[in-house]
């Protein structure tokens, strides 16, 4: 199982990348930490022309807090998130996601900005993004615009990123005063997909209830929101219900929609029952 | 498309080391095949085995999931130099007392992941344990004697 062949650039400067991209376009393939992305490759499901390896770009591999804002640089290893010693005041939400994303391993390697352009529907970062707030940082040789996670992502791995785009880095809201937050996946081993995960920020306007791993992409549903606001003990049933207002269940095989709308609901059940806990 | 290829360079086991390769192989397949150290195992070539752990600048990551071509530069330690160099032998004699191996494909992965684990956490709980080696699969022993391994290695 190995990759067909590909050209390989590494890109020593956001300048230099924004260059190759501008030249090839949709042929080229940014190589962030790659733990998605080499399977892919391996498995031939990705074939890329030219990969463009951006692991040394130290410029967009930092984290910044700064007026209830944390920035993430795109090339943010989980392992950086995990040792940065503010992550958990900073973005309790997100720390409490890290020990559910792959295995230590792959998170000595793989990025923030790997995963969020990747938008795999079971990956946590999206969710985690959406139910704090936020916004992307893209830049091509052209132009730096930002745009809100809720508009970035599309659809199954589809993001709002033009060929010509990179993903600098990624603006999360920190917690105001009295917020808190919980996340629950029902995955079948430490580490695996989610089959189903909710990720909820509750503070004192409301909760905001992103759920990942059932539908094309992570998704809000204002609908569960709803109903966490109105009856925090309203069963898991109740919430399978809410979601299916504003989500459109997919499934697989072995756990087709109806199967991950029911584990959908025992999410947001469960990482409210999280939220209620004491700290 | 023609083969690409790339001279790297790296550090592995300490010392310096070259080769000319193609630039799709993976940092496992170019240790085995162009370095000439096979303590590395292939397995699943997707990231979920663990049986191709190399430590790559301090981390252990997955051979299969980096391309050689990226290495360039690094500092490489594989099985062979970590074993060579002593840091592992607690845990292998708590792995050679408990039994903690069968057939062998998965335990250079393992002796590598326990470690970075133990680095980080000294006095782990058997959950800790558990979660740290879950990235790494053993069709032999159903792990139970590899956590004991582990735990006994850390006791000291």
């Amino acid at each position: 199982m190995k990759p067909a062949p590909f050209a390989y650039r590494r890109a020593a400067s956001l300048d230099e990348l924004f260059a190759t991209l501008r030249e090839f376009g949709d042929e080229a393939q940014i190589l962030a930490g790659g733990q998605s992305l080499v399977p892919m490759l391996n498995m031939r499901i990705a074939r890329p022309a030219i990969l463009v390896d951006i692991n040394r770009i130290t410029a967009i591999d930092y984290l910044r807090r700064e007026d209830g804002v944390v920035e993430l640089g795109a090339l943010t290893r989980w392992r950086g998130l995990e040792d940065w010693p503010e992550t958990g005041a900073a973005l309790p939400l997100l720390a409490a996601a890290l020990p559910l994303i792959a295995h230590p391993a792959i998170r000595n390697r793989g990025t923030v900005g790997g995963s969020l352009a990747l938008a795999d529907p079971a990956a946590e970062l999206p969710a985690v993004a959406l139910a704090l707030g936020g916004e992307m940082v893209l830049a091509s040789a052209a132009a730096r615009r930002t745009v809100k996670v809720e508009d970035f992502f599309q659809g199954l791995y589809q993001t709002a990123l033009a060929p010509e785009e990179a993903i600098i880095a990624v603006r999360l809201s920190a917690p105001r005063p009295g917020e808190r937050f919980a996340i629950y996946e029902v995955a079948r081993r430490q580490g695996d997909y989610a089959l189903a995960g909710a990720a909820i920020a509750a503070g004192a306007g409301g909760c905001r209830v992103a759920v990942f791993g059932v539908a094309d992409r992570a998704m809000l549903s204002p609908a569960a929101a709803t109903l966490a606001d109105a009856d925090p003990a309203a069963p898991a049933a109740a919430f399978a219900d809410a979601l299916a207002q504003d989500i459109v269940f997919l499934g697989d095989r072995e756990h087709p929609a109806p199967i991950r709308r029911h584990l959908a609901g025992v999410a947001v059940r469960r990482a409210l029952d999280r939220l209620a806990a004491p700290a | 498309m023609s083969e690409e290829f790339r001279e790297i360079r790296l550090t592995l086991n300490g010392m310096p080391a070259a080769a000319r390769v193609p630039v799709r192989r993976s940092l496992v397949d170019a240790l085995r095949q162009d370095f000439g150290h096979t303590g590395s195992h292939v397995g699943c070539e997707h990231g979920s085995c663990g049986a191709c752990s190399v430590v790559l600048d301090g981390l252990v990551v997955r051979g299969c999931l980096v391309l050689a071509a990226a290495a360039e530069g690094a500092s490489v330690e594989t099985i062979e130099g970590a074993s060579d160099s002593g840091r592992l032998a607690r845990l292998q004699e708590a792995f050679y007392r408990r039994a903690a191996l069968q057939c062998g494909f998965c335990t250079p992965g393992m002796l590598l992941t326990a470690a970075e684990l133990l680095a980080r956490n000294p006095r782990p709980s058997r959950a800790e344990i558990r979660h740290y080696l879950a990235g790494n699969y053993c069709r032999c022993t159903g792990y139970e004697a590899i956590v004991d391994a582990v735990e006994a290695a850390a006791r000291g």
